[in-house]
């Protein structure tokens, strides 16, 4: 299933592909986190895990998913309930870069600060 | 012009029109529940910080544990529901879309039980128990 083109079709395209990797990651991170029910040995070795430069960079690549997929569900649930809306699409969809962006460069920064040794 | 939208059309009805009144509340409630869990996991604190006893402590507070009991059921509920609606997409041979429906429930619905189970039962051990 595909659908219509140009932005439109990108950006349904990456809702979908982030909604089923957070979902893919919410299934890892119920199985890490349950291990604190076998005691702090084995929480803490797994989860040591996520210090690994590796998984720093794909937590940047969780945090980038989560927001995009709410920014731009916000924008759907915007159309959806004014209208009036539909014609200002395209700017409504560069507001939402923008604030992407605006809001993931600093959180990028943030979170592999430490990777370089702050 | 080409269309920006791709939201389904509101459905008129049934359990379709609940899905879709579903997806928007939960959407926004995880909205401020996951951005501020990630911002109090990765901006506030980092992963340098957070082990056993971190948790213990934030569990120690039944807010958190609330907290984090709404945010699984809810991106849970939300995550189900988006891979089946995927599944009803991409998925046409019906004796497939059965077999993908149950075990996206079978398997959704054990890490749902898990996860609800971990943060409610969840007693912490002393901490000289580790060195």
């Amino acid at each position: 299933m595909w659908y219509r083109g140009g932005i439109g079709q990108w950006s349904w395209a990456l809702h979908r592909i982030t909604g089923v990797g957070v979902l893919v990651f919410l299934c890892l991170h119920i199985l890490d986190t349950s291990l604190i029910a076998l005691g702090p040995e084995h929480y803490n070795t797994i989860i040591k895990l996520y210090r690994l430069p590796v998984f720093r960079i794909m937590e940047v690549g969780l945090f980038a998913s989560v927001l995009f997929h709410a920014l731009n569900g916000v924008r759907i649930i915007l159309i959806d309930f004014w209208e009036d809306l539909t014609r200002f699409q395209r700017q409504l969809f560069y507001l939402e870069l923008g604030g992407f962006l605006l809001i993931m460069i600093p959180v990028a920064y943030v979170m592999l600060r430490p990777l370089v040794g702050r | 012009m080409r269309s920006l939208s791709y939201s389904t059309p509101k459905p008129s009805g049934g359990l379709e029109l609940w899905s879709w009144v579903f997806m928007r509340i939960s959407g926004l409630v995880l909205l401020g529940l996951a951005l501020g869990h990630m911002a109090i996991m990765h901006l506030i604190n980092n992963v340098d910080v957070i082990d056993y006893q971190f948790v213990a402590g934030r569990y120690a507070r039944w807010f958190w544990r609330g907290y984090d009991l709404s945010m699984l059921v809810l991106a849970m509920l939300h995550g189900l529901n988006g891979a089946r609606i995927l599944i009803d997409d991409y998925i046409h041979v019906p004796m497939w879309h059965r077999l993908a429906i149950g075990l996206l429930y079978l398997v959704g619905g054990a890490f749902l039980i898990l996860g609800i189970g971990v943060i409610v039962f969840f007693q912490p051990v002393s901490a000289t128990s580790h060195p």
